[in-house]
């Protein structure tokens, strides 16, 4: 694990909108608002970090999508092997498809025909950026981080999903050091398809758990 | 992974999430204390984000684990089947056999 990482840090895991803090927002500032301004120009001040370093990490942050992540689903649905590899680390999976991973840790974690997975990190919003990019402001929401651990079958109702009692429904709390990313089950009719067309059937919310991957992109 | 301490708790393991009563930096979620699971998996050895969130870094890595809690068990109202679970991370220190 390397300490020095970023997106490892707590800290960042606690944005609530994609874009950094606005000095001049219409609406009055929160406490933590205001302190991170404070500290982020007293870091600038001091010479610890330049504006042009903050600026590109927000830059780097923007470029992330949940595209990344559905390669790596895509992959591992025509690639027995690299899935194994995936499921046995999916950081170093990862690396292996080109992905800049800042995370210290990353896990997959596959749905099956028995059991159906969900993510969510009660303690703040952690979330596996290098994979899929910015949380959707729905992941950091305090309504869902309480409900998806308390009635997680009622909150996937919710997203469209429902399960008979035979599958399991199985919550994981992302509350310290991993990452993880949903492995979605291959949709049935999607034989002919190719690796590229496969993965356009892997949204976002379908690598958190809360959708499954559509028949066709349309 | 990040292995230099070995675990304490083998997968199977019956485990007591503990509370330690602890302020500030915890990544033990309170619905969970006192609640009784199995070990899932072993994550590997990291360092206490209890002392690292102040500025403690590079002290000695502790057990992290994946520790399974049927929701039966978390909450006695829960409105699905019996075999739904959750999965989360404890360290070492918050955990007893049961």
């Amino acid at each position: 694990m390397n300490s020095d990482d970023p997106d490892h840090d707590h800290h960042h895991d606690h944005a609530h909108s994609r874009h950094p803090t606005r000095e001049d927002d219409d609406v009055a500032l929160s406490y933590g608002e205001a302190k991170f301004l404070a500290l982020k120009s007293m870091l600038i001040e001091k010479g610890v970090l330049t504006a042009d370093q903050i600026r590109r990490r927000h830059e780097i942050n923007d470029l992330l999508t949940p595209h990344q992540g559905a390669r790596m689903v895509a992959k591992a649905w025509v690639d027995p092997a690299f899935k194994a590899r995936m499921l046995k680390d999916a950081k170093t999976a990862a690396i292996e498809l080109g992905i800049e991973v800042t995370e210290a840790e990353l896990m997959a974690i596959e749905n099956t025909p028995t059991c159906h997975n969900i993510i969510v990190c009660t303690l703040c919003s952690c979330y596996p950026r290098s994979l899929l990019g910015e949380p959707p402001p729905w992941y950091i929401s305090k309504a869902y981080r309480s409900r998806a651990v308390r009635e997680p079958r009622k909150v996937l109702r919710e997203f469209g999903l429902s399960f008979p009692d035979t599958v399991e429904v199985r919550v994981h709390d992302s509350n310290a050091d991993l990452r993880y990313v949903v492995l979605p089950m291959r949709p049935h009719g999607t034989d002919a398809l190719s690796e590229t067309e496969l993965a356009d059937l892997v949204s976002r919310d379908c690598l958190v758990g809360t959708a499954l991957p559509a028949q066709d992109a349309s | 992974m990040s292995v230099n301490a070995s675990p304490t708790f083998a997968p199977g393991a019956r485990v007591r999430i503990i509370d330690l009563k602890k302020q500030g930096h915890v990544r033990t979620p309170i619905y969970v204390r006192e609640k009784v699971g199995t070990i899932d998996y072993f994550c590997g050895a990291f360092e206490n984000p209890e002392d690292r969130a102040y500025g403690r870094v590079g002290g000695a890595r502790i057990p992290l684990y994946r520790v399974r809690l049927m929701q039966r068990d978390l909450w006695p109202d829960y409105e699905g089947p019996d075999n739904d679970s959750l999965v989360l991370e404890i360290y070492d220190h918050w955990l007893q056999p049961a």
